[in-house]
């Protein structure tokens, strides 16, 4: 999901929600240039990883991604916005569309990896999704004391770490 | 060798050896990476946390990547050992700070520093003097290589390597230089070079990194995306559009300074920074590093002759809080250091 900019065809880099006059809520998306001429003005010296933050927290409540939760680790996507910082790798797939504007905000609109791939990549993706769903049982079959339960998924653990 | 031996040496960024040195100190660049099938450190529980110190401690130290070097267990380390390997550049205040197992693998040169349970669960570094990106960057690519024949790092088809915070994520590389702009500084041009970075997505920051000031004319220029470029891209873009560009623009300041019309004002200033460094009796941090910046760049400007560029260098980080309560051997409250420093000051320069 790339957006392209409201007023011409480039792509958007800046994404905001605007209150307008009778209280409504409108979504804007527009490129750098068409930004400027709207008055809105990013602060130079400030690091991008900053303005990611602030962009994070910006995005309010009114905001339905909000509630989206990692279906793995139970993060959801309003605890990310607070916290900056996501809560497992399956994140990525749970949050793949409010991402989106996040990622291109950050990297010069790129939302796909093109670089390295380890060489020991390819089928693991399923393999360490049910490892980590295993460690996620296992942290609530723990604080529950269902210690044999605890004992059957440790073992599933190593098995397919062991693979 | 180990962590006590540190004290004794001048940190390889400091050598002030390296192409460029005269206005790059050094090149760093790390990845980030995470093992797959684990939660990112704020999701893992304390055992997990434990787990993942562990076996990230066992691999590193087997794999050898940090040839003839050591691990320090963090967690165990003093405070004022903490505060010594962030004054280092080893290890992040982040991690000397976090309150859960964590420690930093390092190389007995100090050019590889590995942080296990970062933000990410693994953070490597190449740190070089000089502008060597190139030289690093292949490096932290061997060690990388070197850690995945024994781990798997959690691995996305479309998003890279998977970082805790998205402004990592993709091949999770940042290379950073370390940059001396006293010229630009002096003439009120610094302004400018904020928004040039800004332009070019790049982020100038202070000499300790996010969120510090910048101590003496010292920045660190670092790329912000990570996602979307190659790696070789990365680091293309960085060396050869963005990078030459701030060399450049501060050696013709320093030029247009020391040959123009500012000439007497800008020597004054050189002068009057050694003969109080030289006759001082108490010395904060602050008023050391604006004075040693001037020394520098009179060094650099062959204006001081008696002194050598890598003395200067050696005593910015000599003369940090830790290592100076470290290099004497006993805590000191800011007026017992600043007289420490002044005294350090004074020794380091007469011996030449």
């Amino acid at each position: 999901m790339k957006f392209k900019c409201d007023r011409c065809d480039n792509p958007a880099t800046f994404h905001l929600t605007d209150i307008s006059d009778d209280g409504e809520a409108v979504v804007k998306h527009l490129c750098a240039d068409c930004a400027a001429d709207e008055g809105i003005h990013v602060k130079a010296d400030v690091p991008i990883s900053q303005l990611l933050e602030e962009f994070i927290l910006s995005t309010t409540s009114a905001d339905p991604s909000k509630t989206v939760a990692c279906d793995v680790c139970g993060t959801t996507f309003g605890e990310f916005q607070e916290e900056g910082r996501l809560g497992c790798p399956h994140d990525y797939d749970a949050f793949a569309e409010p991402l989106t504007p996040l990622l291109q905000d950050a990297h010069e609109g790129a939302t796909e990896h093109v670089g390295k791939v380890p060489h020991r990549a390819g089928g693991d993706q399923q393999k360490a999704t049910s490892i980590l769903r295993l460690r996620a049982e296992l942290k609530r079959v723990i604080a529950s004391e269902d210690y044999e339960r605890a004992a059957v998924l440790r073992d599933q653990i190593h098995e397919l770490e062991e693979l | 060798m180990k962590l006590a031996d540190l004290t004794q040496q001048a940190s390889e960024w400091l050598r002030a050896s390296g192409p460029s040195h005269e206005v790059v100190i050094s090149s760093r660049v790390r990845l980030a990476r995470n093992l797959a099938g684990m939660p990112f450190l704020s999701k893992c529980t304390p055992s997990q946390q434990t787990e993942l110190e562990q076996r990230l401690r066992q691999h590193v130290v087997a794999s050898d990547v940090m040839g003839n070097g050591f691990y320090v267990d963090l967690t165990a380390a003093k405070p004022l050992d903490r505060q010594m390997l962030v004054e280092r550049h080893l290890i992040s205040r982040h991690l000397a700070n976090a309150k859960y197992p964590r420690g930093v693998a390092i190389s007995a040169d100090e050019t590889v520093a590995i942080m296990v349970n970062e933000e990410d669960h693994l953070r490597m570094q190449v740190l070089r003097s000089g502008l060597q990106l190139d030289q690093a960057i292949e490096q932290i690519n061997r060690i990388d290589d070197a850690l995945e024949q024994r781990l798997d790092w959690a691995f996305h088809g479309r998003f890279g390597y998977l970082t805790a915070c998205p402004t990592n994520v993709g091949t999770g590389l940042r290379i950073s230089v370390m940059l001396h702009l006293p010229a630009l500084k002096l003439t009120g041009e610094l302004d400018k070079v904020f928004h040039a970075a800004r332009d070019m997505h790049l982020a100038l920051r202070g000499l300790y990194g996010e969120g510090t000031k910048a101590a003496g004319d010292f920045f660190q220029l670092s790329n912000q995306t990570t996602l979307g470029k190659t790696e070789q891209q990365i680091v293309e873009e960085f060396t050869q559009q963005a990078l030459p560009g701030y060399i450049q623009y501060e050696m013709q300041a320093r030029d247009a300074l020391a040959n123009g019309p500012e000439r007497t004002g800008l020597d004054d200033k050189i002068y009057r920074a050694i003969a109080l460094l030289r006759s001082a009796r108490m010395m904060n941090s602050d008023e050391m590093m604006y004075l040693l910046s001037l020394v520098r760049l009179g060094v650099n400007l062959g204006r001081i002759t008696d002194i050598p560029l890598q003395t200067v260098n050696e005593l910015f980080l000599l003369t940090q809080p830790a290592h100076l309560q470290r290099f004497l051997q006993r805590e000191m409250n800011a007026r017992q250091r600043a007289e420490a420093r002044a005294e350090l000051i004074q020794k380091r320069l007469s011996d030449h």
